[in-house]
């Protein structure tokens, strides 16, 4: 209240945002647990500090990191999608269906990309055009992509992948850099410029933090909605293309079960589920938290299940922290 | 206007009896009594699952982890009976029920007590379940044969022509008629999730009865990890993997709103009887397993398109031409 | 009647929310048998006692006395057992289900050894408190489907199913017809009659003379005095309410009416208003007036794109306009600020500047990249000439307060330079210093040739600001009077459908 009661300063320019602000915040915090989970790790094996070993566990979250990044901005939208795992494999069918009929590389990932981008659409429409929670149409989508990619494959596998397509998912930029991991920098850096920078950007939050606000101010709530899982759809199309051709094959099961690690991505990340609070910067340092977590468990032999309860507990334990903390410090107040 | 809930249920009806009769066109040993007994035996699970899944999203909440609760559950009581063959399976039944339930209190006190989002909790604790199926069992399977007979045989023994399976959900169903018509309880479960705002002015703890809801959600998953691994006479990691979108499609078909305090018991059976007819006509018509999954997926789609029209909201009723004139 | 002790007390009682101090050290006593009116300007804290009263909010400090002891309300059920009921403001019901319901949730009739829900006793003993009530509503019928007067029937209904001690109205008679209200009136004086003690908040002194035995004044949070209600008149109160003479309030300033702005045409919605004609000229302030719940905000909302399903026509200086999203409205020059401050007017975790800026982001930043310094600008143009109070404009506008949030709402809208400026209940919930702001800037903006209109549940308020006023009931635009015919009578009869 005191504050607020000053007369306002000359505030013809904009001021900046203190350093003890940037300092206290998420980021910070998570770029401190990857620092020590970094520490840990190279104490525990000797050949973790390995340049190719170190590129080499890349590959395990990049394919899932490429599809936090949209969906890092779904969420700060208020809505989800469950339906991403299932896209990818829908796409890898179509992708695996294209290669069989002899196309080549360039016509492979259209397809891929052109699957998912599909895929997005119908989802966004059934959000948008039905008012229905995105919650419940991507749990059917889920199953539904999934489905047509099972009707589609049977018990098959496609595997008749050109040579020029490995590259997408095998090939190396530069030395350790992988062409993945490369787009992945290069996308983050695109995702980073339209969330914070851009009017579309600004729209995202605005519509997370108060749909209804955001809508009796003139934005097209809908609409934007639409483009936001239109380009989860093209972003999971894209991954499905760099894990597809870094498998070099088609099984219904592709990517089974991913939804759950990339949406623990975008949550450690410090987006909230609720909507309207989150960065592109936090989800990257999520994303390579993750990464040597479950790098750092694969040197100790862990089992994958077993890092699933890693992931899982690492999930609320992180949203949980806080609340607790808040809890401890041992005031009671009314709703 | 009243009772247009009613009819949809009436309508979801009619749509399995139809469709029943369409499959027993084709193949008319489908419409045999014990062949429908079957069917519906075979959904018993499914409907127990969802009427537990059901007061979880009457709540607006959620509850991914029934699945994984269930294999875990089913993992240890089968382990346990093949260490201690001895022990009576309804001893395992309660064992497994007392672990499922206390595996739903820890999803509702962490939504509850710390407020966490009901899909993060259950996301979290789906893979950390599953993941504890493996520790536990170190990945190997426990077999038909490392079973008791009594394990196995029980609930498909039958009494008064049906098997105890069958009768175990009919139990279930008519204590939750009860519970969601006749008990404080139940109904302040519709009352929190309609107007969480208005149930705290009148007294209702929300919280609480998301995590009363969790509990029994848990309780259910509990008592079905017993019955599925002696129905399918084993036990490993990805037992029904995957099976609580089946049970969250079983709700939205039978009506239940995931914006909360929507939905009935009859209702959702019925969901769970369409899923249930369309797993067992399938390989009786001839189709391909690899069908189902996007049968069910385009199924829920449709259903929440369906279910949007009736939620809609009504808005002030200002106009008296408007207002529903009773009295 | 003999001053005995009082039923219930509260002693320096105080509560604040983030920007605000909504009750500072308040006192009031409520006695048995006796009707104890709370009398204060929107924003003087009644709600919030109201609220501290039932359970709902915790005060910070402060002793509540329940029969001369001590008690602590922790919750809404503690606040019921001991008799301690409630009439909100606003009904907070259960739509979904059954009336009988929702008398009964939470405090359910139980029969049996197995406490089974006794559905057939509370249906009897619904339709029986209904009738008592003169309220003719099926206890079975589900509430989303009755109409704003019968909801606030039921609302009544459940407060008189409780065995009540202390029985609070929070402005029961907003959206209640005459004959409505007579029925509250004998329902108050039974009650009395009983030995409740009753604690009534209303804006009407007619009504207030005519059932308050005693009265309690608060004034921006703090209590300003108490005493019986035959010992002062309407100017007494007055006096305490706002602390200084009435005619100061309303700053009108004559302004020159020009052409014609904005022509509606027999709109109407299915449920919610039917067949409004009107116009609206240029420097002119146009008021509309009705009880809660009559259907101006439901009018404003469909002219500014929110509702679907309108019928009519819209005109825009003698152009039709197909408004169909506020953005439509927003681009045909027709503004809206929404009483819901909170909930529709401002994104209350983004900054001052960014919610000035949010409706013209593409104007200001045309390549679709974040041009922060003239977004920043543009708010600095608006928010210092509205005299926002702020340290600065990256300031969050959840930790202003009701005054300066509005302040913000009207200058995001000023910035996209309108021509019809929509204001409901503009001044609602905020304090005296930001009230005359808004009143006085509303002068200012139809000096400038803007037109506003105004929906206000205030009459001094309309009478005051507008030049005409258009009176609605139940939906219907009822009666339209000119400045130089504003009685006070005849709008309210009007606005009660008489």
């Amino acid at each position: 209240m005191e504050k607020i009661m000053h007369k306002p300063m000359a505030t013809s320019g904009l001021p900046a945002i203190g350093l003890s602000r940037r300092l206290l915040s998420w980021e910070f915090f998570l770029l401190l647990m990857t620092a020590v989970v970094f520490g840990l790790n190279s104490l525990a094996s000797p050949y973790f500090l390995d340049p190719w070993n170190l590129s080499d566990a890349t590959f395990n979250f990049v394919e899932k990191a490429v599809v936090a990044l949209p969906l890092a901005m779904l969420i700060i939208c208020r809505e989800i999608d469950l339906s991403v795992a299932s896209i990818i494999a829908l796409a890898s069918a179509a992708m695996g269906f294209t290669a069989q009929a002899g196309a080549g590389t360039e016509l492979i990932v259209l397809a891929g990309l052109v699957t998912g981008l599909l895929c997005g659409l119908v989802n966004g429409l059934l959000v948008t055009r039905f008012e229905i929670p995105s919650i419940v149409v991507t749990i059917g989508t889920m199953s539904l992509f999934r489905g047509i990619t099972y009707i589609l494959l049977g018990d098959t596998v496609l595997k008749n992948y050109p040579e020029s397509f490995a590259y997408l998912g095998q090939g190396y930029v530069y030395w350790v850099f992988s062409f993945e991991f490369v787009l992945f920098g290069v996308l983050a850096l695109l995702f980073y410029g339209l969330l914070h920078r851009t009017n579309f950007g600004r729209r995202t939050y605005a519509i997370g933090n108060n749909p209804t606000a955001a809508f009796y101010s003139g934005i097209n709530v809908a609409r934007h909605r639409l483009i936001l899982f239109v380009l989860v759809g093209l972003i999971s199309g894209l991954a499905s293309v760099l894990l597809t051709s870094r498998l070099g094959s088609t099984r219904p099961t592709i990517a089974l079960g991913w939804e759950l690690s990339i949406i623990t991505m975008v949550v450690l990340g410090g987006v909230s589920i609720m909507g309207g609070a989150g960065t592109i910067l936090g989800v990257v340092i999520a994303v390579f938290l993750m990464g040597l977590v479950t790098f750092g468990l694969g040197l100790l032999n862990v089992p994958g299940i077993v890092m699933s309860i890693i992931i899982g507990a690492m999930l609320i334990g992180v949203i949980a922290t806080p609340v607790l903390l808040i809890k401890f410090k041992g005031r009671k107040s009314a709703p | 206007m009243k009772t247009m809930l009613q009819n949809r249920e009436i309508l979801l009806a009619v749509l399995i009896l139809v469709m029943i009769l369409l499959v027993g066109v084709i193949t008319p040993d489908f419409l045999l009594p014990s062949n429908l007994l079957a069917v519906y035996n075979d959904t018993s699970i499914l409907i127990i699952l969802a009427l537990g899944q059901m007061l979880v999203i009457l709540t607006r909440c959620i509850d991914l982890s029934v699945a994984a609760n269930l294999a875990l559950t089913g993992m240890v009581v089968a382990m346990l009976n093949s260490a201690y063959p001895a022990l009576p399976v309804p001893l395992l039944m309660g064992v497994g029920a007392l672990l499922g339930l206390l595996l739903g209190v820890v999803n509702g006190a962490l939504v509850w007590k710390l407020g966490i989002p009901a899909i993060v909790v259950t996301l979290g604790t789906m893979s950390i379940y599953r993941g504890l199926v493996f520790l536990l069992s170190d990945g190997a399977w426990v077999n038909a044969h490392e079973m008791s007979a009594s394990f196995v045989s029980i609930p498909r023994s039958t009494v008064l022509g049906l098997p105890v399976l069958a009768w175990v959900s009919v139990l279930v169903i008519v204590i939750m008629v009860h519970f969601t018509r006749q008990r404080r309880l139940g109904r302040e479960i519709y009352a929190a999730g309609n107007n969480p705002t208005a149930a705290f002015y009148t007294g209702i703890q929300v919280g609480r009865l998301q995590f009363v809801a969790f509990s029994i959600s848990g309780l259910l998953a509990g008592l079905c990890g017993y019955l599925w691994v002696s129905r399918y006479a084993v036990a490993y990691v990805d037992v029904a993997a995957g099976f609580e979108l089946q049970v969250i499609a079983a709700c939205v078909i039978g009506g239940v709103s995931i914006m909360g305090g929507i939905g009935t018991v009859q209702g959702c059976v019925l969901g769970a009887l369409f899923l249930g007819v369309i797993n067992n006509a399938l390989p009786v018509l001839g189709v391909s397993p690899f069908w189902q999954m996007a049968i069910s997926g385009a199924v829920i789609v449709i259903a929440v398109i369906a279910n949007s029209r009736a939620e809609r909201k009504v808005g002030r009723i200002i106009l008296k031409k408007a207002a529903l004139h009773a009295g | 009647m003999s001053d005995s002790n009082p039923m219930f007390s509260l002693r320096g009682v105080s509560k604040s929310f983030p920007g605000v101090k909504a009750l500072d050290q308040v006192q009031l006593d409520l006695y048995p048998g006796q009707v104890t009116a709370l009398i204060g300007e929107n924003g003087a804290g009644k709600s919030t006692l109201v609220k501290t009263m039932t359970g709902i909010y915790q005060p910070e400090a402060g002793e509540l006395r329940f029969r001369g002891e001590a008690v602590s309300l922790d919750t809404p059920e503690a606040a019921r057992q001991l008799g301690i009921t409630a009439i909100h403001q606003e009904t907070v019901l259960f739509d979904e289900l059954s009336v009988t319901e929702n008398i009964f949730a939470g405090h359910y009739l139980t029969k049996g050894r197995f406490k089974q829900l006794d559905w057939a006793g509370m249906d009897a003993r619904a339709r029986q408190i209904l009738q008592d009530i003169e309220a003719p509503i099926d206890p079975q019928t589900r509430l989303k489907y009755l109409s704003i007067g019968q909801r606030h029937m039921v609302a009544i209904a459940r407060a008189l199913s409780f065995d009540a001690q202390v029985v609070i109205l929070d402005e029961p008679t907003a959206a209640l017809s005459h004959h409505e209200i007579e029925e509250l009136y004998a329902i108050v004086r039974r009650l009395k009659e009983a030995g409740c003690a009753i604690m009534f908040i209303s804006h009407k002194f007619d009504e207030i003379f005519a059932i308050a035995d005693r009265y309690t004044v608060f004034r921006d949070g703090c209590y300003v005095g108490d005493g019986r209600i035959d010992e002062t008149d309407e100017a007494g109160l007055v006096t305490l309410m706002v602390g200084r003479t009435v005619e100061q309030v309303y700053p009108k300033a004559s302004a020159k009416i020009g052409d014609t702005v904005l022509q509606v045409k027999q709109l109407s919605h299915p449920t919610e208003f039917d067949d409004i004609s009107f116009e609206l000229r240029q420097g002119e302030i146009l008021g509309f007036y009705g009880l809660v719940g009559a259907g101006r905000t439901e009018l404003m909302q469909a002219l500014f794109g929110v509702s679907r399903g309108v019928q009519g026509t819209v005109e825009i200086g003698q152009e039709r306009v197909d408004i169909r999203s506020p953005a439509d409205a927003i681009k045909a020059g027709i503004v809206y600020v929404p009483e819901e401050r909170q909930a529709q007017g401002t994104v209350q975790e983004m900054s001052i500047f960014q919610n000035i800026s949010l409706p013209q982001l593409s104007q200001i930043n045309r390549s679709g990249w974040l041009n922060e310094e003239a977004e920043y600008a543009l708010a600095d143009t608006y928010a210092s000439r509205l005299q926002v109070k702020a340290p600065n404009w990256r300031e969050k506008v959840g930790n202003l307060s009701g005054g300066n949030q509005q302040k913000v709402v009207i200058g995001k809208w000023l910035a996209t330079q309108p021509r019809v400026i929509i204001l409901d209940e503009p001044t609602k919930g905020i304090d005296i210093g930001s009230k005359a702001a808004v009143h006085a800037f509303m002068s200012e903006l139809v000096q400038e040739g803007l037109a506003v209109i105004m929906v206000s549940s205030e009459l001094p308020e309309v009478m005051g600001m507008a030049d005409r006023i258009i009176i609605m009931h139940e939906g219907q635009a009822v009666s339209e009077v000119a400045r130089h015919e504003f009685s006070a009578e005849r709008i309210v009869s009007a606005a009660s459908g008489g």
